[in-house]
């Protein structure tokens, strides 16, 4: 990351809002829109204040139609605007899938690059909420599984802004997912103790104005011999809690983006390590671990000293009253681990 | 033209003409704002035609743009839409509104006291649920959306029931899967509700198409809020049931709100929701969503038709939602708090109660008498559903539970996850008894 000079402690939804308004001070191109996200700043609050500062032919609610929201963000595009239109939860992407898969993902492929789709779909994921099978999903690897998408998922405010800034700056089309479990303090997945506020974590403190972290390359949390982790999102803070209650000297990667892939960070942290954990909060076949799991084996495949691990949610909807059991917490991380170790 | 840069060139050769300009519709009420709703046209109660329920399409789409009003201002029901209740019809409808108000009540501080996650009211719309549900066969199929408690309880079905879905407890018969409110009623003809808006307007159409294919007798009817209307799955149901002619009534609730967006994001500023009929050349009636009578002629009408192979109907009940969104909503931040005080077209309970006082036939002190009634009802069902255990206290389904439903049958990887919940289960809990 670059040098900064001044920096101020920000919650996710801080730093996210706070991406948003240094972007659309330097370019006029870039329009925000959704559903609730006008007037009233989002449901999550991520656009606050910034229709009052930008004005409403730029921070706009949307009708309730995500399928349309995305659509007319491909049209904004070919226009020449940079939209970053907001899906309220990524539950409730699937009305937008095709203008997605279809349409935004391949226009750059299928004119050539005559036409391209730089546009920012910023959407809440994940659980841990009660908010039940329709506020908590992962789908991460569904848009992985399209070309021509890019996926991004930021596990703190410093990176949610960083990366925000360059997914908006991306010519190709991003999807921005943010783990709402952490937007006000890292959940470690220790659900019945309280969660530290950002404001007390190191990575709570963000860079005053513009910055960006480059799409494709992780974030090594924590350095270490006995194991290389891969996470992403809320699940970057569970592991780390969870190794460092364990005492293990493992070495935490946090992705940051799916596609594109850091790819030689990973390989060079299990060739070092010889053992890799992956986990992700989503179900787990076909998964994103399945993909990363398919890499390592292919990349360090003679290096490895253990089966790679994968610890996922369960292949069920996400549950509402059991979802402590549903979620991938310290337990199923722990037993893991303890396999790994044993290895 | 294929010429990126001949096509950026343009912009700045044209300018002799005047510069483009973006509507974004902005709601006449914020926050502080004093409210004034002489802009709305009310017509007279009982000043509406009532077409022939055979009628064509097209002599409805009149009423698409009115509004249809049995109960006046002096609260006496008139007009040719009045359905003529007995009183004592009259009395059980007042009743069930009366009832989803003191369930709504009691559920709403239930999740304040934390007794759940999540909670929805339908203040102000009871009589768009309950006077719908009295006026269908009661085994009609409904596709509900998330405000219309009503329809269960007008149906009978246990309230014990329904709060143990909102406390996600261990006699929750949707096993402790969705959220809140999101009920599932088979025995009431009530299909499972999704937390994703309009999926089940097409699926009202095929349920209707599948009735009519069988030569069946039951119709089916589904609801949505006006924001919803956006959404595709709408359009779709629209057209399908235009096409095969589907014994359907579709309910629109146009409550004025969709969380913090007015109804000027679903299209408002332009015309009516029930005019969206008038496109798909189905029967459409625009009612007092307030008035309990109007919505229940209404329903009469658009299910007599639809049983008798008439088609489609799509009703618009123009009503306010008078709380929040959700327990998640705070709507002070984006409305006027007068819009409540100052809706021209009343609340529904109070409004019926006036119209059976003007009958004779209901006193304030019976009103009163029930309300007690009603929240001690309440208040036991409530009891009782806690005896299961409310969320997040260790009374749920067993784990197992989990990966049940997901097929039929377990595939060998569930079985292999469930084992694995158990497992854990037994590690953070080594106290807890097997189930
Ligand atoms: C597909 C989808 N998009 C967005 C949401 C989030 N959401 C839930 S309720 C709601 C507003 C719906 O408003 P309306 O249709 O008017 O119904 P009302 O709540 O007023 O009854 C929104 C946007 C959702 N549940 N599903
Ligand atoms: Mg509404």
């Amino acid at each position: 990351m670059s040098e900064t000079f001044s920096m101020k402690k920000l919650n996710m939804i801080e730093a996210i809002n706070d991406a948003l308004d240094v972007m659309m001070a330097r370019d006029a191109n870039i329009v925000v829109m959704g559903e609730d996200v006008g007037y009233f700043g989002g449901v999550f609050r991520a656009t606050a204040g910034l229709q009052k500062k930008y004005g409403r032919t730029r921070v706009f609610d949307t009708p309730i139609s995500e399928c349309g929201i995305i659509g007319v963000a491909v049209g904004m595009g070919a226009y020449g605007l940079r939209p970053v239109p907001e899906i309220q939860f990524a539950d409730y992407i699937y009305p937008g899938l095709d203008q997605l898969v279809s349409e935004a993902a391949r226009l750059r492929y299928r004119s050539a690059g005559e036409y391209t789709a730089p546009i920012t779909v910023r959407s809440p994921f994940g659980g841990g909420i009660f908010g039940g099978q329709t506020h908590s999903q992962s789908p991460e690897a569904l848009f992985t599984h399209v070309a021509g998408l890019k996926t991004v998922i930021p596990s703190t405010p410093h990176d949610a802004k960083g990366l925000l800034i360059a997914a908006i700056e991306d010519n190709d089309p991003v999807i921005f997912f943010e783990p709402k479990r952490i937007y006000n303090g890292p959940f470690n997945g220790y659900y019945d103790k309280p969660v530290e506020p950002w404001s007390r974590h190191k990575d709570g403190a963000v860079p005053e104005g513009y910055y960006r972290i480059p799409l494709g390359k992780a974030r090594v949390v924590r350095e270490g011999e006995a194991m290389t982790v891969l996470a992403y999102g809320t699940m970057v803070h569970v592991a780390e809690a969870v190794l460092a209650d364990k005492g293990v000297d493992a070495e935490i990667i946090d992705l940051r983006t799916l596609v594109p892939l850091d790819i030689e960070t990973i390989e060079a942290s299990v060739k070092k390590t010889g053992k890799c954990l992956i986990v992700h909060e989503a179900t787990r076949t076909g998964g994103f671990g399945a993909e990363l799991s398919a890499l390592v084996q292919e990349h360090c495949f003679y290096h490895l000293e253990a089966p790679i691990e994968r610890v996922t949610g369960f292949d069920t909807p996400y549950p509402h009253s059991l979802e402590w059991a549903y979620f991938p917490g310290p337990v199923r991380i722990g037993e893991a681990v303890d396999r790994l170790l044993k290895a | 033209m294929t010429d990126a840069g001949v096509l950026r060139m343009t912009e700045g050769a044209r300018s002799n003409l005047p510069p483009l300009q973006l509507h974004v519709p902005e709601p006449k009420f914020r926050p502080g704002d004093a409210v004034d709703y002489s802009h709305l046209v009310i017509p007279a109660a009982g000043a509406q035609a009532r077409p022939d329920e055979g009628c064509a399409a097209s002599e409805t789409h009149p009423l698409c743009l009115d509004l249809v009003r049995v109960l006046g201002d002096d609260h006496r029901a008139v007009g040719p839409w009045d359905p003529k209740l007995d009183p004592e019809t009259l009395r059980r409808m007042l009743r069930l509104m009366a009832l989803t108000r003191a369930f709504d009540d009691r559920m709403y501080r239930g999740q304040r006291q934390g007794k759940t996650s999540f909670y929805m009211k339908c203040t102000g719309e009871e009589a768009t649920s309950i006077a719908p549900a009295m006026a269908l066969a009661s085994d009609d199929m409904v596709f509900p959306s998330y405000r219309q408690q009503g329809i269960l309880i007008a149906r009978g079905y246990p309230m014990v029931d329904m709060i143990n879905q909102i406390y996600s407890n261990k006699a929750d018969k949707l096993k402790g899967r969705q959220l809140p409110i999101m009920y599932s009623a088979r025995e009431a003809s009530f299909f499972s509700i999704s937390g994703n808006l309009a999926t089940q307007y097409p699926q009202a159409v095929g349920w209707a198409m599948a009735s009519a294919i069988k030569g069946d007798t039951r119709i089916a009817a589904a609801w949505l809020g006006e924001g919803s209307t956006a959404e595709g799955d709408f359009h779709s149901a629209m057209t399908f049931a235009a096409v095969y002619n589907a014994p359907v009534v579709f309910n629109v609730v146009n409550n004025q709100w969709a969380i913090s967006s007015f109804s000027g994001f679903a299209g408002a500023e332009r015309t009516t929701f029930a005019a969206r009929a008038i496109g798909y050349g189905i029967a459409g009636l625009r009612v007092d969503g307030n008035d309990p009578l109007a919505v229940y002629a209404a329903t009469r009408w658009a299910a007599n038709r639809a049983r008798a192979n008439g088609g489609p109907t799509l009703i618009e009940h123009f009503t306010y939602r008078a709380e929040g969104h959700s327990t998640s909503d705070d709507p002070g931040q984006y409305r006027s708090q007068a819009e409540r005080t100052e809706w021209p077209l009343g609340d529904p309970i109070n409004r019926l109660a006036r119209h059976l006082e003007a009958l004779g036939e209901w006193t304030p002190e019976a009103h009163a008498a029930m309300d007690l009634e009603l929240a001690e009802q309440v208040k036991a069902a409530a009891k009782a559903a806690e005896g299961n255990g409310v969320l997040g206290h260790g009374l749920h389904h067993p784990f197992r539970t989990l990966f049940e439903d997901v097929f039929e049958e377990l595939p060998w990887h569930l079985k292999e996850q469930s084992e694995q919940a158990i497992r854990e289960r037994r590690i953070k809990w080594p106290e807890w008894k097997e189930d």
